[in-house]
């Protein structure tokens, strides 16, 4: 197998159909850095399985020259998990948005992350509709105007992040569309965590939302607007001369200026993924902007069983326990009896 | 040995009843086990309340099992039991109506205080007035018990809960049956003190009939004529459960059965989920949609996949079922229909969810419907669903409710080699493949599943194209995709069997049947004909496609009457379909139908014909 994906481009994965995204959609990027990525993973063509739901995000899988479904709205994750329970061989993403994901799908996607099924999960952050013709999300800003909210949104947001660590997630990270060589890593690791890997990806809507995530995206505002989480790394931003620190005292994370200093003797927290509570994790996910800067990369990674792996288990303990299952044997048991002629 | 003399009898229908911790399931169901072993035809209906433990001795709380067994062909728990076993009087309340007149009621007279009158609601003691209808028999059943027990190492409580089984041996006693699979079950369940009282019990209560005054003869009701072969007695769910393992292995493939709990279907749930040794995977997914979903992409992946539910479930997956019509992907839909509408009576039956079956879902998406007709025909309604399935590229939806799910009768256990047998092919040639090609017969598309290089499609709810099944909105090709989902569906008719009369193949009246209703259809049509009326009737499994001969069938007779659990249904599609002027008997109390019901509606329909004979006929 190897010699065969060995010779895959990122040219393999593009189908033959038309992209019908808006001009300057996110979309395009993270289409582009994912067909990148592909080749690079080590998994004949043949084994990936792109699956979505309804939204613009959702049209991803008709552009990948993979297995693909479009399914309908909000349940992605359940297909998903049917395909890889079923065939755990497979290479399963899911392409979701914050409409499809965490509004309708919302409760899928809690009960897939929890599974710790081993697939990836790509949700698309624009903090908009856009195939409905921009009403706000789940992900809006509070008092966000659009044609549904004339007078603002009155509902809290969510966050994608601290959504997938509360439901347990194993594996959790955040990258940005234009991004491409963050995105292609995110990809990476996603792919060779086995459990679910969640990725929030902040994606530019051009027609509905304009530059929601400009100072993530753009070169010179992320310097100061991101932090980039590395793991073993103190949780350092900003230009050279101005760094400054979180530090996180009784889980209550603030803003330290480190500047040329050493900012461990400053307090600042070191990175870790591997945490085996989430509280970590969960303040990192409060870090939001414009009081803190927005981290980008790998939240958490742990180890979990994964549910694919566990049903796959009982099915060959079953199998060793009881022997290969006889029908005739299973018909008769019990009491039975005979009559005669 | 008893040496008190046997009387002979051809059937009888006993009901136990009691509060719902009084084990009345337990007791029916052995009963049935050994009733089956002494080898008569027999037939069994439990009635649980709907309340997982509703306050003991209150109506709410009545738990029902009814038995008929018979030296001939039975095909109905029978309209109203000849005995009465009532543990309560709010049992007895209950239950007492439906006994026939002068049957026999047994009661636990230690029950009938006035807190437990009170609770039951009635005001004061009933037992003057049933012995006045019934052959009573005041039967001290907790203190007998509690004699029984005495000495032994168990709280009050834990003795009084064996109760049920002096009841049991009573009941082994007066009808002759063998105690030796009870015992043998006790055996195998409890140790000590606790099986040493249950097994004292039974015994007693089979001592009490032999010794008491009160029974002067036992009955013995002979081994029923019934084809030779080897019996099991089995219920409409865990036939279910058997014949999608039974897919497992005919098909050779794996199964992937998803399903979120729902009365009555979890138990299949349940029984699949033991079968893990056959390569089957459950999944209890975290709702319906996800349930049916995750089985849309089982099917993708290859697997036979399945999701079974109830009615208000099944509504929670039209949109999913949608999208397997759109994608056209084998799957079994199984609707364990129950009283609606809402959560309704979630343990009774109803057969109202036929017209859902067909037209639940936004657009033309036409699906094929089977319904089992018999607790046994569960298991071959499921193989016949996953045939048309992988056979036609479709969804299918299957048909059950909750009376075939939870009865019981004896079922004649098939050699696996009559079994049919269904290949499953997977396209893997890549030349000329296109995701949207069809068989020139069946007009399925190609089943090309993940893993297979060079066929890599994508699937979707969008409209398709004809052929390459990429997105398309052009108007023409989208009529002519909604027509050649239309042909495909319809052109199962030609691969189902014609449907079969009971009966006269003309004549003055057709009942027209579906479901689970089939025993009580057909035994009355059996009793009309044996009267001397022009009736006959058929019994449909295939419900969409109709069998292609059904149209010549209904133009042979007069009249037709569709008997259903609803309130037309069946009776509105074939009114449309065949323009013909079928009348339904309509009931929705949540109860099935009695056979005396079907038979007052056929005598008002028809006359007796003093010329036709019995033996004229044939
Ligand atoms: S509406 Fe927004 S998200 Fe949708 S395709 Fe257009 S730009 Fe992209």
């Amino acid at each position: 197998m190897t010699s065969a994906t060995a010779k895959l481009t990122s040219k393999d994965f593009q189908s033959d159909q038309d992209i019908r995204w808006c001009p300057g959609c996110g979309d395009y990027s993270i289409l582009a850095n994912v067909q990148r990525v592909m080749p690079e993973l080590g998994v004949p063509r043949e084994n990936f399985v792109f699956v979505s739901g309804i939204g613009c995000s959702s049209r991803f899988p008709y552009y990948m020259n993979t297995y693909g479904m479009h399914t309908i709205h909000g349940r992605a994750p359940a297909f998903a998990t049917g395909i890889k329970a079923s065939r755990p061989e497979l290479s399963v993403w899911v392409v979701t948005g914050d409409g499809d994901g965490l509004s309708i799908g919302g409760n899928h996607l809690l009960h897939t992350i929890r599974r710790n099924i081993d697939i990836q999960i790509l949700l698309f952050n624009n903090r908009v509709y856009g195939l409905t013709k921009g009403q706000y999300s789940p992900t809006s800003r509070l008092g966000m105007r659009t044609k549904s909210t004339p007078d603002g949104a009155i509902d809290h947001p969510i966050d994608p992040i601290a959504f997938a660590l509360g439901a347990g997630a194993t594996f959790v990270a955040r990258t940005v569309d234009v991004n491409a060589p963050h995105l292609q890593e995110m990809l990476h690791r996603a792919h060779a965590h086995r459990g679910t890997a969640f990725i929030e990806i902040l994606q530019n809507c051009p027609v509905y939302n304009d530059d929601e995530w400009i100072e993530l995206e753009d070169r010179k505002k992320r310097v100061e607007a991101s932090l980039v989480l590395q793991d073993g790394e103190p949780l350092v931003w900003g230009a050279e001369d101005q760094r400054r620190g979180i530090r996180i005292g009784d889980g209550i994370p603030s803003v330290v200026s480190v500047g040329a200093d050493d900012p461990v003797g400053k307090g600042v927290a070191i990175h870790h993924e591997r945490y085996e509570t989430p509280a970590y994790s969960f303040a990192l996910a409060s870090l939001q902007r414009p009081e803190f800067p927005l981290p980008i990369g790998v939240f958490r990674a742990v180890e979990k069983p994964s549910y694919e792996r566990s049903l796959a288990q009982q099915v060959t303990d079953a199998v060793s326990e009881r022997g290969e299952g006889d029908l005739a044997a299973l018909l008769h048991s019990g009491d039975t009896w005979t009559v005669d002629k | 040995m008893s040496s008190k003399p046997k009387e002979s009898i051809e059937r009888v229908a006993i009901r136990f009843c009691g509060d719902s911790g009084d084990g009345m399931q337990l007791t029916g169901t052995k009963f049935t086990e050994s009733t089956a072993l002494a080898g008569n035809d027999l037939s069994t209906l439990p009635d649980f309340p709907a309340e997982i433990r509703a306050p003991a001795g209150t109506l709410a709380g009545v738990s029902g099992f009814q038995i008929h067994f018979s030296s001939a062909d039975i095909r109905t728990p029978a309209d109203h039991p000849d005995v009465l076993v009532a543990f309560n009087p709010a049992a007895l309340r209950a239950n007492v109506d439906d006994v026939r007149s002068g049957g026999m009621v047994i009661v636990n007279s230690d029950a009938f205080n006035k807190k437990s009158l009170l609770r039951a609601g009635y005001s004061e003691d009933p037992l003057p007035a049933i012995r006045d209808r019934f052959r009573t028999l005041e039967i001290p059943v907790t203190s007998l018990n509690r004699e029984a027990v005495k000495g032994l190492g168990i709280s009050s409580r834990e003795g009084d809960r064996s109760k049920n089984f002096f009841a049991l041996g009573l009941m082994f006693w007066l009808y002759n049956r063998p105690m030796e699979p009870t015992l043998r079950w006790l055996a195998g369940r409890f140790k000590g003190d606790v099986l040493e009282a249950n097994t004292r019990v039974l015994k007693a209560g089979y001592a009490f009939g032999e010794t008491t005054e009160v029974f002067p003869s036992s009955f013995v009701v002979n081994r029923a004529k019934i084809q030779p072969g080897t019996y099991r007695n089995i219920t409409g769910n865990t036939a279910l459960a058997w014949g999608v393992v039974a897919a497992a292995t005919q098909m050779k493939r794996p199964v992937f059965l998803g399903a979120y709990p729902i009365t009555p279907a979890s138990d299949v749930l349940h029984e699949v989920a033991r079968y893990r040794h056959f390569g089957i995977k459950t999944f209890q997914a975290e709702d319906e949609i996800a349930a049916i979903s995750s089985t849309i992409g089982a099917s993708f992946a290859g697997h036979l996949a399945i999701t079974t539910t109830s009615g208000p479930g099944m509504v929670l997956k039209q949109e999913a079922l949608g999208l397997a019509v759109m994608t056209e992907l084998p799957l079994v839909v199984v609707n364990i229909q129950r009283a609606g509408p809402s959560t309704g009576m979630p343990t009774k039956i109803e057969q109202t969810d036929l017209l859902m079956a067909f037209y639940g879902r936004n657009g033309e998406s036409p699906v094929p419907v089977v319904a089992a007709a018999t607790p046994g025909d569960c298991f071959y309604t499921v193989l016949e669903a996953f045939r048309i399935a992988v056979t036609y590229m479709t969804p299918v939806i299957m048909l059950s409710d909750s009376y075939l799910a939870s009865s019981a009768e004896p079922w004649p256990i098939p050699e696996i080699e009559s079994l049919r047998r269904t290949d499953v092919e997977f396209r893997t040639e890549v030349e000329g493949f296109a995701p949207y090609l069809r068989d020139p017969e069946t007009l399925a598309r190609p089943w090309a599943i993940p893993g297979t290089p060079g066929l890599e499609h994508r699937l979707g709810g969008l409209s398709k194209q004809d052929q390459t099944g990429n997105v398309a909105y052009d108007p023409v090709n989208n009529e002519r995709m909604v027509e050649l989902r239309a042909e495909k569906i319809a052109r199962i008719a030609n691969d189902i069997p014609p449907v079969e009369v009971f009966g006269p193949e003309r004549g003055d009246l057709l009942l027209v049947g579906w479901g689970g209703t089939q025993g009580a259809i057909t035994s009355a049509v059996e009793e009309a004909q044996q009267d001397g009326r022009s009736v006959s009737s058929i019994h449909l499994r295939h419900l969409n496609p109709f069998p292609g001969n059904l149209g010549e069938v209904l133009g042979n007779f007069e009249k037709i009457l569709v008997p259903e659990l609803n309130t037309g249904q069946l009776t509105s599609l074939l009114r449309a379909e065949f323009l013909v002027p079928a009348q339904v008997m309509s009931k929705v109390q949540g109860q099935p139908f009695l056979i005396e019901e079907i038979r007052g509606r056929i005598e008002a329909m028809t006359d007796k014909k003093k010329s036709s004979k019995k033996k004229d006929r044939k």
